[in-house]
């Protein structure tokens, strides 16, 4: 069932999604509406593995990882499927955690760098009682010796321990993104999920903090699922990418063979439609808006934009199905299921 | 109409000063320093200002917007000091002229008014329409220059239409009163990749087709090549490096161009992750205090 990669002579599951489902319910005066924004995911992330979620706005990125996380409030609401976390030689279903379970397993195992996260941090509060707060009884060193391992953590993302007495507004942009980072993975943590974590940034000091995530990431050897819809990003720091479209994922692969192949028409356009420099060749946008997932389209939800659709586009949803090892894609002109269908 | 020397824009050596600090320690941060720029009338063109944030690019197009004074230096525009402007008739003309075009469309507009409001105040305010039929007839044929209809957009509220859709009426809004200059702050960072190219070509096909220049402004280096004719560096308030925009990114000269071009996550580095001696040994490359 695993991917037979040259690295994969037995790679521990870290997570394990199946057929995940979550939408949006809201009901107001007896019209009841229902956003299928997270609708049959199945997915899986190994150890030590840095796996890229990319997609438009609204396709339901942020959704998924906030089930994965369990950071769910109504109208959000899990509708079936299940997330498995193995953690410390233990299978935990997260959704069938109680809150003193949960409460033990964020921080010290699992750590969430929230989009836009320079904002997290409390501003009233200097940056050393947000390490405190936040992660001094998940450690549960004497508090001198706490402070001396968060400022020899700090080091990692190449902070000076002054920074723990600067209130957040005192840090440039990319500074506060760093303590994020620090405070994400100071417990050491099994699983970071980080949601577009330098979306707000600089160019210049992205790829810095973006180099620092994966050397921290390296070093506690943690594993990692990362949010952004900018392909650039993953092409540099991801090791498996999945694409995602309406809720759903279009395409599952490593990331150079889901770059360099793309199979699915959406990903294709993707990777195609970036301009690069040095090449001035015509590039084109995508016709058509993202649909609108509270009436999804019928079968694959891509057919209304996409070049190839034909009549079973139209009909049926397509089955993710294995065109090379490790490599998922659900279409029905580029990858038909002449193959078993794969176990979701 | 203009006489043959005249350019279209000339910005001559500006300079901002921005006061910080209270009574005791007062500073001035110089956000643009010694700038000058220069696009001719009768050769539409894209000239793109690339910097990081805090490089004073945005500062820099709003003195060009005459949206605010510079400390020192000229901006001229057609001949005319813009900041010499003093009649509402002068100022009216220079902004039928020059039209903005903002980063965030959610944000340019106001959500409780429907989205063909904006279409019909510049009709009736820079294109001398008087009569619904005229504004409206002006405002289809707007629309009908970025891809959109006015039947698709009448009586429509912002959070109706998506990002991209939004940036494309702010074009057409901007080109209600056939502009000759268009300053573009970003106008694609907050649309969705898949709709991005969409909107650069749509720029691409104004300066062609209705020659219009347009001054754009990214921090994206791809589609700043993608579509400028020309390319001005800013780092600090400074130009550091100017010049037709092929030969400029593809063999940046300054230190910080040679930077910023190094700092792009291009998707053909797949299959080579970064790697942590990337990032290692090198300065953090971050411009906060340009203090004078």
């Amino acid at each position: 069932m695993s991917p037979a990669g040259p690295f994969s002579a037995a790679p521990e599951r870290v997570l394990t999604v199946r057929d995940l489902r979550a939408y949006y319910r809201t009901k107001y005066f007896g019209i009841s509406r229902e956003v299928r924004a997270v609708d049959g995911i199945s997915l899986h992330v190994d150890r030590n593995e840095i796996y890229g979620l990319a997609g438009e706005s609204s396709c339901g990125k942020t959704t998924l990882i906030k089930t994965i996380v369990r950071a769910i409030r109504p109208p959000l609401d899990v509708v079936g499927g299940s997330v498995t976390f193995h953690f410390a030689g233990r299978d935990r279903d997260i959704h069938a955690l109680n809150d003193s379970e949960l409460e033990s397993i964020r921080w010290r195992h699992l750590s969430y760098i929230l989009q836009g996260s320079m904002n997290v941090l409390n501003p009233v509060r200097r940056v050393r009682q947000s390490f405190v707060d936040f992660a001094h009884r998940h450690i549960g060193k004497p508090m001198p010796e706490f402070l001396r391992h968060v400022e020899s953590h700090l080091a990692r993302v190449r902070l000076e321990p002054a920074a723990l007495d600067a209130y957040p507004h005192e840090l440039s942009g990319g500074m506060r993104q760093r303590v994020t980072i620090a405070l994400a993975t100071v417990c050491r943590p099994d699983f970071i999920v980080a949601d577009e974590p330098t979306t707000a940034l600089d160019v210049v000091v992205q790829k810095d903090v973006l180099g620092m995530l994966r050397e921290v990431q390296q070093e506690i050897r943690s594993s990692m699922i990362l949010v952004t819809h900018d392909i650039g990003v993953h092409a540099n720091i991801t090791d498996r990418l999945g694409i995602m479209y309406a809720g759903r994922l279009a395409e599952e692969g490593r990331t150079v063979d889901v770059i360099r192949d793309p199979r699915h028409p959406y990903t294709s356009h993707l990777v195609t439609s970036l301009p690069r420099i040095g090449d001035v060749t015509q590039r084109r946008g995508l016709e058509g808006a993202p649909p609108n997932l509270a009436v999804p389209p019928t079968g694959c939800r891509f057919h209304p934009r996409c070049p190839l659709a034909m009549a079973t586009c139209r009909a049926e949803p397509p089955p993710m199905v294995d065109v090379a090892p490790g490599h998922r894609v659900a279409c029905w002109v580029t990858a038909p299921p002449d193959k078993p269908v794969t176990v979701q | 109409m203009s006489a043959a020397g005249t350019p279209l824009l000339e910005v001559d050596r500006v300079r901002m000063t921005y006061v910080v600090g209270g009574l005791i320690r007062r500073r001035g941060v110089r956000a643009v320093d010694d700038v000058s720029l220069r696009l001719e009338a009768g050769n539409p063109e894209i000239l793109a200002i690339i910097g990081e944030s805090g490089s004073g690019k945005t500062t820099l197009a709003r003195m060009i917007l005459n949206l605010a004074t510079p400390t020192a230096g000229t901006i001229r525009f057609r001949g005319a000091d813009v900041t010499q402007i003093r009649s509402n008739r002068q100022r009216m003309a220079f902004m039928r002229e020059v039209q903005p075009i903002f980063q965030n469309p959610f944000e340019a507009f106001n959500p409780l008014k429907p989205i063909d409001h904006y279409l019909f105040f510049s009709a009736r305010r820079f294109a001398g329409a008087r009569a619904r039929i005229d504004f409206e007839a002006k405002a289809d044929k707007a629309l009908h220059q970025v891809g959109l209809s006015l039947a698709e957009v009448k009586g429509r509220y912002p959070h109706e239409l998506s990002g991209g859709q939004l940036q494309r009426i702010a074009i057409a809004r901007a080109l209600v009163s056939s502009p000759s200059l268009i300053v573009a702050d970003e106008p694609v960072s907050m649309v969705d990749a898949s709709l991005r190219m969409s909107i650069v070509n749509l720029f691409k096909a104004l300066r062609d087709e209705l020659g219009v220049s347009i001054v754009y402004i990214t921090h994206d280096l791809a589609t700043a090549y993608y579509i400028s004719d020309r390319v001005l560096i800013m780092q600090r308030g400074k130009a550091v490096e100017s010049g037709d925009a092929r030969g400029v990114l593809d063999n940046p000269q300054h230190p910080y161009s040679i930077l910023l071009k190094s700092a792009v996550l291009s998707p053909d580095d797949a299959g080579r992750p970064m790697s942590p001696a990337d990032s290692a040994g090198r300065p953090s490359a971050h411009s906060t205090s340009n203090t004078e």
